[in-house]
């Protein structure tokens, strides 16, 4: 583990780390959870918005059926349990943002519970188990920053107030940051798969908060947990969490004692910071929310949701083994996401050759992209246009350094590889009669090293073909070079 | 009485009222006396009566879904217009400070 404090090595071996993740999750409905405004990102503040999510008395919620079936969707995913009955309860506390002064929520009926999500450690799967998958809205935002009088005034924008999120509880079964930091990330690329929600971090869309405590390694009973906040990024996952766990083994090395309360992880000042905690912070006094009925979740629907699901990542990493006959690590590569792996079976459609396309595109082109800074939904070859070029490298027409160029010219010019070959006269030699005749030009002018191979030095076959291939440029078929200089040499 | 004074002042807190010492001592008996009340209704056995938090009726699904489809509601001029101090397309509240 990341060492961010001075504690040493040999104490922190002695103890460990139990981790539990909340995660919320913004569904991609195109209207909010409980009223019709639009959930758009970015729009002027407090344009899309309505007497339901500005809190005005006597607004009454009515869920949105999509935002069901996409938690629905996320909970078959987890393997939940989704349950025939839910219902929505009131969480209540009182900030700016959250204008009712409760949040919509489910408390003691979820929508689903009892599910797991399989991380790898050491290379092999663990099982980390899902507590529960919940409907709730989001509240507004605050902003704290950046206006004139902001050292006296916040500023609220309730376009977020009323966005359908779903929360999503794992057991306390992580042990390390790198495990919670995997969760994560599988976490997202499956909630990217079903397409539910773009997870991103920046725009708030995926919000992680995460129940920390430390006990002595071969305890089984829990420490006291802190919950720790603000974990926005997938980089400040990892730190915040190492820098917790060492927080509070270096509290209980000094004798003392661990406070269960909520921590604000600071980016900038690389800790975390004890929330004032009142007694009663935790109080949110839920009661079962009065103006909507039960969610009634039928057989049929549940069916439908399921058979409506995407191949998930698991089921495409053994197909993309089975059916492609690609390693596992390759397969779990371009399964990462699912845009990558649509770009690969698109590729592999139309070149043919499986192999050939997983490695290109997870080096050449992938070195590419990172460079350019681009995502693969981004990159200036088209599956098609990498197909094209995979087929002259595998008839042989273009050797692979000669793929390498005309791959990197495609990138930042856009054009077809045909094209880029016919301009360039790239076009790989590999017309037998014309590599004989640089062979013997090459043997005449080197009499001294033709008479070393044939008296048994049989490892100059090699200086040989390097000759041929220097003579043309390096567009000889390297492999009918090394035939036909075996056959001119030997006779 | 089953209520403390301190009792009285947390639900107080949590609803965000602040309450003299006059009135702690005056609610005390009243917040006792309905809780009193309520003991008297748990006294009957409703373990084979579905709660009525809300309204149960047999339906194969729940028919009062809405489909997924945004409509255009308030300006945002609109939404602002009983905002006690509206600036920048905002709601401005007194600063909220989250830390210590």
């Amino acid at each position: 583990m990341l060492s961010l404090t001075a504690i040493s090595p040999e104490v922190l071996a002695r103890y460990e780390a139990v981790i539990g993740l909340e995660v919320h999750v913004q569904l991609l409905t195109r209207s909010k959870i409980f009223c019709s405004c639009s959930t758009r990102f970015g729009d002027p503040p407090n344009s899309n918005t309505c007497p339901v999510c500005l809190g005005l008395p006597g607004a009454l919620p009515v869920l949105n059926r999509e935002a069901v079936t996409m938690a629905m969707k996320a909970a078959l995913a987890l393997n939940c349990a989704v349950h025939p009955r839910s219902r929505f309860a009131r969480k209540n506390y009182f900030y700016p943002d959250l204008p009712k002064g409760y949040q919509i929520s489910q408390y003691d009926e979820p929508l689903a519970s009892a599910g797991w999500l399989d991380i790898e450690v050491a290379g092999k799967a663990k099982r980390i188990g899902v507590t529960r998958v919940h409907l709730e809205e989001d509240a507004g935002k605050s902003l704290h920053e950046g206006f004139p009088d902001s050292d006296r005034k916040s500023y609220i924008d309730l376009n977020r107030s009323g966005v359908p999120l779903i929360e999503i509880v794992s057991e306390p079964d992580l042990r390390t940051p790198e495990e919670a930091y995997d969760y994560l990330t599988r976490l997202k690329t499956l909630m990217l798969y079903l397409e539910v929600s773009n997870c991103n971090m920046e725009e708030g869309s995926l919000r992680c908060d995460a129940n920390v405590s430390v006990r002595r390694a071969g305890r089984t009973a829990f420490g006291t947990k802190t919950e720790v906040k603000n974990l926005n990024s997938f980089k400040f996952l990892q730190k915040a969490l190492a820098h917790e766990i060492e927080r509070q083994i270096g509290v209980l090395e000094e004798g003392g004692e661990i406070l269960q309360e909520t921590r604000l992880w600071d980016s900038r000042e690389q800790r975390t910071y004890g929330m004032r905690s009142k007694e009663f912070a935790h109080d949110y006094r839920y009661f079962p929310e009065p103006d909507l009925l039960p969610l009634v979740i039928s057989e049929e629907w549940k069916e439908e949701v399921r058979r409506s699901m995407p191949e998930l990542p698991e089921a495409k990493r053994a197909r993309f083994v089975d059916q492609y006959g690609l390693g596992d690590y390759d397969a779990a590569q371009l399964t990462s996401s699912k845009a990558l792996a649509d770009y690969f079976e698109e590729a592999v459609r139309r070149a043919g050759e499986p192999k050939l396309s997983a490695n290109w595109i997870l080096s050449e082109l992938s070195h590419l992209l990172k460079e350019a800074g681009k995502e693969i939904a981004e990159s200036p070859v088209s599956p098609e246009r990498l197909a094209e070029l995979l087929a002259l490298v595998a008839k042989g027409t273009l050797s692979g350094k000669m793929g390498k160029d005309i791959l990197a010219e495609m990138f930042s010019t856009g054009r077809a590889a045909s094209e880029i070959v016919a301009g360039k006269g790239f076009e790989q030699i590999s017309d037998p009669e014309k590599i004989a005749a640089v062979g013997r030009e090459i043997m005449a002018a080197n009499p001294k090293q033709v008479e070393q191979y044939r008296g048994g030095k049989a490892a100059l076959l090699g200086w040989f073909v390097g000759q041929v291939m220097k003579a043309t440029g390096g567009r000889a078929n390297p492999q009918l070079v090394q035939e036909i200089l075996k056959k001119e040499l030997g006779s | 009485m089953a209520l403390s004074e301190k009792d009285v002042r947390y639900v107080a807190a949590l609803a965000h009222l602040e309450l003299t010492e006059e009135e702690v001592k005056k609610f005390l008996p009243q917040l006792d006396a309905v809780l009193e009340h309520m003991q008297k209704l748990n006294q009957l056995d409703t373990s084979q009566v579905e709660p009525m938090a809300q309204v149960i009726y047999p339906a194969a699904g729940t028919p009062t879904l809405r489909p997924d489809e945004p409509r255009q509601t308030l300006s945002q001029q609109e939404s602002l217009a009983n905002a006690p101090e509206p600036g920048a397309g905002c709601f401005k509240v007194p600063r909220v400070i989250e830390r210590e």
